[in-house]
């Protein structure tokens, strides 16, 4: 894939929130970062319960296909859509999962884990365990920009919800830098 | 209350531009029954049209949801409906009342694979024929298929504006992907967007024939209840609307029904090309199969394929002439579409042996990658090369 699209996919449990979250990704990079981008979101009886999934497409250029074919981020909140999607992955896939809720088997690539869940309920908001999620997954992969995304968080929750919503974003991405700070420390000290 | 138009930039579903489209285009009636993946038309209509002075109803079925919108126009509103295979299956009969009746409505076909209850909640291109030949007897009708949300947007205007000039139902054969997938969709000012208004009943409301054929063959129209006698059938009728049981008038309504569509091709049968001037094989497509066409058009290019594609913006009437003048000089044509052939039916017919036809198409449930098509290009610039 070229290096001006990204490819990223979502997936967790129907309920999860998985959609709210590609659809902000999405918005993001659309209103906010304003390139051209795509959601797909899983529908059927899955997104009540089942594995749910969201594709989202950023790109420079207009999306034509909006499929994800091998994804640059794929970001897990299940261990059920972990297994379903992890063999589309390529050697440079960032892996981000929910590490409470996902055990990742002997991948070769290197796995950003959060404990998006487990903060979500310290916080007291268990249901914004996607929102933690979306902030670690803008922290670790970029794809998109921190003000864009908080921007989008904004004009897409339900009113009245947005602070506590900025406030679980911001935990999630000031977990994901952290886990790049720790990285680099630790390929420092390596190298 | 939020405005009547949405001036600005969104990031919405298919199905969600289409409502806006209406709302913008001044749709103010709604009559339909929630049907996957369709129902987000119904929702945002159902949430929308009460703030700008419209009315929303949940008819008891497609049946009669087809047939509220038919009531709603010739009561003088823009009026649309939406719905998925099942619904449109129930929707062809009143369908044909709208077009001998003449009667401007917009009916959005969200596609989901087939035939009956299908996949329900999986993409699919497979009612085109079912748009043009569904209900019985000859008639002419007009249908769009976007493919995009932005088009989605436009194209739904475009559905009223044509609905409401030329006095016939519209089509908007969008299909599942298109409908629930999101994108940025720019909004204009409400000036900016073209609206078209039905030609009114002018005159003496005592002399009024209200199927006197106007400009265009067109019939200027009068609302229950302004005054005019008005008086509508599914009979074939005369200019006043009476029934006559004559091969004569039948002959003489027909005619003009199909006229005021095929004398105006220019106007209606849009197309848009890329890559056209050297391509040697044209991909001809429409909907959300011209998204896989692009990209496989950009991938068969860097390959060094001379690629080509006609996107169909109005698939009926057929655009003939986009096709006709193509068939003479490219080595072949490869419809692209989610289903097992029906509108590479027409490329074929169209081309009349001057071009060969391939189809790259499957029964629908994801879309045709641009692999597949691809493929097909290689395929099909082999010598004697069969699909």
């Amino acid at each position: 894939m070229s290096g001006s699209k990204k490819e990223i996919l979502v997936t967790g449990f129907g309920g999860q929130g998985i959609v709210l979250l590609g659809k902000i990704l999405g918005a993001a990079a659309a209103l906010g970062d304003h390139k051209e981008s795509t959601l797909i979101q899983a529908y059927g009886p899955e997104s009540r319960g089942g594995a749910c999934s969201a594709q989202v497409m950023i790109g420079d250029g207009v999306i034509h296909y909006p499929y994800v074919r091998r994804p640059d981020v794929l970001a897990a909140m299940s261990q059920a859509g972990f297994e379903k999607y992890i063999d589309l992955a390529k050697d440079d896939t960032v892996l981000l999962v929910d590490q409470d809720l996902v055990k990742p088997k002997g991948q070769a690539q290197e796995v950003f884990a959060v404990p998006a869940t487990r903060l979500a309920e310290e916080m007291g908001k268990k249901m914004m365990a996607n929102i933690i999620m979306l902030g670690f997954i803008v922290a670790v992969s970029r794809v998109v920009t921190n003000e864009a995304a908080r921007s989008a968080v904004t004009s897409s929750v339900p009113k009245g919800t947005e602070d506590a919503n900025l406030a679980a974003y911001d935990k999630g991405h000031d977990f994901g830098l952290a886990v790049l700070k720790g990285r680099e420390k630790k390929m420092a000290a390596q190298g | 209350m939020p405005p009547v138009v949405l001036t600005g930039e969104h990031y919405m579903t298919g199905d969600e531009a289409i409502a806006e489209g209406a709302i913008a285009a001044g749709c103010r009636f709604f009559g339909g029954y929630p049907i996957t993946p369709a129902t987000e038309v119904a929702e945002r209509m159902a949430h929308r049209l009460p703030g700008v002075g419209g009315v929303f109803i949940q008819m008891e079925d497609e049946i009669a949801a087809m047939a509220s919108i038919i009531g709603a126009s010739c009561a003088g509103v823009k009026a649309m409906t939406s719905t998925s295979g099942p619904g449109f299956s129930l929707m062809m009969e009143n369908l044909g009342l709208a077009a001998i009746t003449e009667t401007p409505c917009v009916v959005v076909n969200v596609q989901r694979a087939g035939p009956s209850t299908g996949l329900p909640t999986q993409g699919a291109q497979g009612d085109m024929m079912q748009a043009r030949w569904g209900s019985h007897g000859d008639y002419s009708l007009i249908a769009l298929a976007p493919s995009t949300a932005q088009e989605a947007f436009h194209e739904t205007i475009r559905a009223f504006n044509l609905a409401e000039k030329y006095r016939v139902p519209v089509l908007v054969m969008t299909d599942e992907v298109v409908g629930h997938m999101s994108e940025r969709v720019v909004i204009p000012e409400a000036s900016k967007l073209n609206v078209i208004e039905r030609v009114k009943a002018r005159g003496r409301k005592d002399r009024y024939r209200p199927f006197e054929p106007g400009e265009n063959g067109v019939p200027p129209m009068a609302a229950a209840g302004e005054g005019y006698c008005v008086h509508v059938t599914g009979l074939t009728h005369d200019e006043r609307g009476y029934p006559v049981m004559t091969a004569e008038c039948q002959e003489s309504m027909q005619t003009r029904l199909f006229a005021k569509i095929e004398r105006n091709l220019d106007d209606i049968a849009l197309t848009r090309g890329f890559f056209l001037d050297d391509a040697e094989i044209v991909l001809v497509s429409y909907g959300v199969s011209v998204r896989t066409c692009r990209a496989a058009m950009e991938e068969a290019r860097a390959l060094g394929y001379k690629v080509g594609l006609l996107q169909l913006l109005t698939v009926w009437p057929f655009p003939e002439e986009a096709v006709r003048a193509l068939a003479g000089r490219v080595k072949a044509f490869i419809t692209v579409e989610i289903n097992l052939g029906q509108i590479s039916l027409e490329v074929e017919r169209l081309a009349a042996g001057l071009a060969p036809c391939f189809l790259a198409g499957h029964c629908g449930g994801t879309l045709i990658s641009p692999d597949a098509v691809v493929e097909a290009v290689k395929r099909a610039l082999k010598p004697g090369g069969k699909q």
